[in-house]
């Protein structure tokens, strides 16, 4: 990263690619009990296909809220929002449920699973929803649960299972219908440390593969295997970072600085 | 680096070069290891410091290696480290005397700055993500100095992130 990368905010190289995520001076106000409390306030942002973003921040800044008007699980108050070029900000519930069944996959951090459904059966649901034909929809199954190493889970109940595995089932049902884009909301934040490194490892694989990622996460650990991380404070995007990428650090800096024991 | 070498030989006498392939199996590749010149440099001061005692042991056809061995006072002095407690790390003084000063200079935006330096941690936190995951994982004293660094810097990404709630 160059040292005045401070001022200009990290657009992906140009290309000619329609964005997953367009928004245009996006807002939303939440009103509860009190005065009402602006969440996200005029936010501009763009996400290509392939990209890998973490949204960091303290609590309260937003970031979550933006992530829920991405994903149309709240409506914004002002603003345009596309997803994958198609004008969204004014659809109703029917429409969103829709969308997010064949272009979004959520992932939260209490997993909400359906708890009184089997792991292939929480699973497989989206897919028969989207209209996939039960064989096809336990393929797909088959094939996630392998990957996300849960294979022989299939008959067990989400409360049967650790954290991080229900986190994993999570997953496999998010991707399911091979969204183009997986929103991740805080996905590591009630595991332990083993649970926030496989769940990590996982999204990485996947982003590897192509599949475009927003993550919302407090964690700098989880933040930075991100390849853009937007900072976000009081409901604006302070800054916007690409990371990785020629950077040179200098003789006291950098990995080895950090590193170095002294006595 | 002089405590390290004088530790090491608690276990038997050994030679420089000895003592710096000891360290870094020990701590693995991850650590930026001293060269060979600096662990020379560092054990004659310490044999002048009577703190070891060299011998030079004959080799065929190369030059004499010159073994150590700890004296009574190295050994001393190697319990006198095990029994104090090490210094608390410190604030990132200079970033913080920048952040102080640069209203006052009317030359830098503290929220410039303080965005300049997360995206410095933010690529050194996943270089170290990337040297965690290329580090052998059962060299546990490699993993956890990894661990360390990557919490210290965690801590300083909290704490800029306390700067720039409080500056904004």
């Amino acid at each position: 990263m160059s040292d005045d990368a401070t001022a200009a905010p990290a657009v992906p190289t140009a290309r000619p690619a329609t964005p997953i995520v367009r928004a245009e001076g996006l807002t939303k106000t939440h009103h509860g009990e009190g005065a009402p409390v602006p969440a996200v306030r005029g936010v501009d942002l763009s996400v290509q296909p392939g990209e890998f973003v973490a949204v960091t921040g303290p609590s309260g800044a937003g970031k979550s809220t933006l992530l829920h008007l991405i994903g149309g699980l709240q409506r914004p108050d002002g603003g345009k929002l596309w997803i994958d070029g198609e004008r969204v900000d004014a659809y109703r519930e029917a429409r969103w449920a829709v969308l997010r069944r064949r272009s979004i996959g959520v992932v939260f951090q209490f997993f909400n699973l359906v708890s009184n459904l089997t792991v292939a059966d929480n699973v497989e649901l989206p897919a028969l929803l989207a209209g996939v034909s039960p064989k096809a929809a336990r393929d797909s199954r088959a094939e996630l649960l392998a990957e996300l190493g849960l294979e022989g889970r299939e008959r067990a109940m989400p409360g049967e299972l650790s954290g991080g595995e229900q986190q994993r089932v999570a997953l496999a049902r998010a991707l399911v219908n091979h969204p183009a884009l997986l929103l991740a909301d805080e996905p590591a934040g009630s595991l332990d440390s083993k649970g926030t490194r496989e769940v990590l490892r996982l999204l990485t694989r996947f982003h590897q593969r192509g599949q475009t990622i927003m993550m919302v996460t407090h964690d700098a650990r989880m933040a930075s295997a991100a390849d853009r991380v937007i900072s976000f404070f009081d409901g604006r995007i302070a800054d916007d970072a690409q990371l990785g990428g020629g950077r040179r650090p200098g003789p006291s800096g950098g990995v080895s600085g950090v590193l170095e024991l002294k006595e | 680096m002089r405590l390290a070498l004088l530790a090491l030989l608690t276990r038997s006498p050994a030679h420089g070069y000895e003592l710096k392939q000891d360290l870094e199996k020990l701590l693995g590749a991850a650590y930026p290891q001293p060269n060979v010149g600096q662990i020379y440099v560092t054990l004659g001061r310490l044999e002048k410091s009577g703190l070891i005692e060299g011998e030079d042991v004959e080799q065929s056809g190369r030059p004499n290696k010159r073994t150590y061995k700890l004296t009574d006072a190295g050994r001393e002095a190697v319990l006198a480290w095990f029994e104090d407690t090490a210094e608390e790390p410190r604030v990132r003084d200079e970033f913080f005397m920048k952040l102080a000063l640069a209203p006052q200079s009317g030359l830098a935006d503290p929220i410039a700055l303080i965005n300049k330096q997360r995206r410095q941690y933010l690529n050194t936190m996943r270089d170290l993500s990337k040297l965690a995951a290329a580090e052998d994982r059962d060299n546990k004293i490699s993993q956890l100095l990894i661990e360390g660094a990557m919490l210290h810097l965690q801590a300083d990404l909290d704490w800029l992130e306390r700067c720039q709630e409080e500056l904004e």
